[in-house]
């Protein structure tokens, strides 16, 4: 080519047809939709139980705070029907503190193994079991409260029922142990790995570390394992409605039977026939559940975005 | 590795202090091995003691019989091939919505206040109790929508509940595609569009597989949220009948089977209601092992 030759034009740029574009546009549209279906769902949840229950809170007979404070639970009496969710609230609560009794200490002394002490190759075996034992799911752990942790506790306690308190959060710790030790795991491998090189320099040993520099330093979110796993447990069904009994009252034992917020609604949802205020009660404490699992959530996840912007 | 013994006395010599935070690792060691060892105890403690009392009753014809003598004896068809629907369903359902939300978050995006709430949405899902997912179900499909008690009801509401799950395993799997795969892609002029679909999605399909198959294990074992929606105790079914349910039809539920054999029907053969939650169990750990196994494979042959 000699350099006095007219230059080249430049070669068009290959288009893509109209049809192609719109498609891509088109596309991208129901992307967006996807992401921001999540939102939906949880306003779709949180309306459609709250738009069953809310007839019943304009009630005369209904008052809020016997809803939420009184103990009497009799919602089918033929003369004075009462809705006093309190007594399950604290069978929710007492469930809920003992099973994170039992499960904090194993969940979190188990993350400190799997992160700190233990070989990869354990490591790796470890963390599988710990993801089997989190899909078992609950009507088989309920199922095991029933048959052999009932029989276990009436053998070793002599209680007159093997479902109880004790059951339940047996059942309930074994459930969220999977849990806090996969979050808790990842929060102690977030510290960064400078601070473990400080510590050994100057001749920690790995323990003095852990509790010296590691658990401060992941506090954050050894926080949120912790209440996630509250979480889980607060919301658990099936595992808590076939362990736990089914007594309606304040518990003042471990061998006391009781009832929590989420079994007494599947066990009494199906007999509530719809439309009724017993109905409209059921999903009323359903939107208490619905409160109480979202204001955990937002908890820990605050709790650990605030670890992130250290 | 052999060490020489430290001297006793002289300059090396361990000080009380030395001696003791020894011991204290030591003690500290043994103490948080045990406790991850109690974790593993209970797994394989429960599925021995489990398969050693359903043993009578287990067998491929116990899967494929029909119950019989009002549900005290026989087998699990019935509940067996309406959790393969429902799961199935809510599958279809969940996948790509799933899939598209995860892709949404992670390639389109940006790191503002309105997808902030997006991320808190998607987790606070994942918290949602089960029960208040089968209220949900109940109001929404059941009633609102006039699906009526169904296994479209029943499948919508479990599609829901796991939808956070193949959300944040989706997204794991496209984080993990390297960022300068894509530049290189954006570099020859492709769209963001082009880029997911020619180099995003080929390169992490396999942990996107993974997340599904995770999410059949946990759809299969919920329980209260398919039992107000769609599930009932007995429905009558040919022995082996791949088709028995309409869509509009109710149907039997394996993990809703186990709970009415537990609590509902009297005088049950005794070895039943265990061999029901062992096919349960051992349908759930295959899938979970399995997509373990995947992810492990998969794991070993990425090549960057």
């Amino acid at each position: 080519m000699s350099p006095d030759s007219p230059p080249e034009t430049a070669r068009a740029r290959p288009r893509r047809s109209r049809a192609a574009i719109l498609a891509e546009r088109a596309l991208e549209a129901v992307i967006r939709l996807s992401g921001v279906s999540a939102i939906l769902f949880v306003a779709a949840i949180f309306f459609f139980v709250l738009r069953e229950a809310a007839p019943v809170l304009v009630k005369d007979q209904f008052s809020l705070a016997q809803f939420l404070f009184s103990t009497e639970w009799y919602p089918t009496s033929a003369q004075n029907v009462r809705y006093g969710t309190f007594a399950l609230t604290v069978g929710t609560l007492s469930v809920t503190a003992l099973a994170m009794l039992l499960a904090v200490p194993f969940g979190l002394g188990a993350a400190v193994y799997l992160s700190e002490f233990c070989p990869p190759r354990v490591r790796e075996t470890l963390k599988i079991v710990i993801e089997l034992l989190s899909a078992i799911p609950s009507v088989v752990w309920g199922f095991i409260g029933l048959t052999v942790m009932s029989r276990l506790i009436v053998q070793t306690t002599g209680a007159p029922v093997g479902v109880n308190l004790l059951n339940g959060g047996i059942i309930l710790a074994l459930m969220s142990v999977p849990v806090i030790v996969s979050i808790g795991e990842d929060a102690l491998k977030a510290v960064p790995d400078s601070f473990r090189e400080a510590g050994m320099a100057l001749g920690a040993t790995r323990w003095q570390l852990v509790y010296r520099v590691l658990l401060p330093a992941a506090r954050n979110g050894l926080l949120a394992a912790v209440l996630l796993g509250v979480g889980r447990a607060v919301g658990e069904t099936m595992a808590v409605l076939m362990a736990t009994g089914h007594a309606v009252h304040i518990p003042t034992g471990l061998l006391d039977s009781v009832r929590t917020l989420t079994a007494n609604i599947a066990a009494e949802l199906g007999e509530a026939p719809a439309g009724s205020d017993h109905y409209r009660v059921l999903f009323l404490t359903g939107t208490l559940l619905f409160l109480i699992t979202f204001a955990v959530n937002l908890t820990a996840d605050f709790v650990v975005r605030g670890v992130r912007r250290r | 590795m052999a060490i020489a013994p430290a001297p006793a006395t002289g300059r090396f010599a361990r000080t009380a202090h030395v001696a003791r935070k020894e011991r204290a690792e030591l003690v500290a060691r043994a103490v948080t091995a045990a406790m991850a060892a109690a974790m593993v105890l209970p797994l394989l403690l429960i599925v021995g003691h489990l398969v050693w009392l359903a043993w009578p009753s287990l067998g491929l014809g116990f899967i494929l019989d029909v119950p019989s003598r009002g549900m005290t004896d026989g087998g699990i068809w019935p509940a067996f091939v309406g959790t393969l629907y429902l799961v199935g369903i809510s599958l279809l359902v969940s996948t790509p919505v799933g899939v598209l939300a995860a892709v949404y978050l992670n390639e389109y995006a940006r790191d503002n206040w309105f997808n902030r709430v997006v991320n808190l949405a998607v987790i606070n899902l994942a918290g949602v109790p089960s029960i208040v997912h089968a209220l949900f179900g109940l109001g929404a499909f059941v009633y609102a929508a006039r699906f009526g008690y169904s296994i479209l009801s029943a499948s919508l509401t479990l599609a829901i509940m796991t939808l956070p799950v193949i959300i944040a395993s989706t997204r794991e799997a496209l984080a993990s595609v390297p960022m300068a795969f894509r530049e290189a892609c954006w570099n020859v002029g492709a769209s963001r569009w082009q880029t997911i679909r020619a180099v995003v999605l080929p390169n992490s399909i396999s942990g996107i597989l993974t997340g599904v198959i995770l999410q059949v294990s946990r759809a299969a074992g919920e329980t209260a949220p398919v039992m107000f929606t769609g599930a009932v105790f007995y429905k009558s079914v040919e022995r082996g009948n791949l088709f028995p349910y309409a869509l509009t039809d109710q149907c039997m539920a394996l993990s809703m089977h186990l709970y009415t054999l537990a609590t509902q029907v009297p005088n049950v053969k005794e070895s039943l209601p265990y061999a029901t939650a062992v096919v349960l169990l051992g349908s759930v750990l295959l899938v979970n092992a399995t997509a373990i196994g995947l992810r492990v494979f998969l794991r070993g042959r990425k090549k960057w």
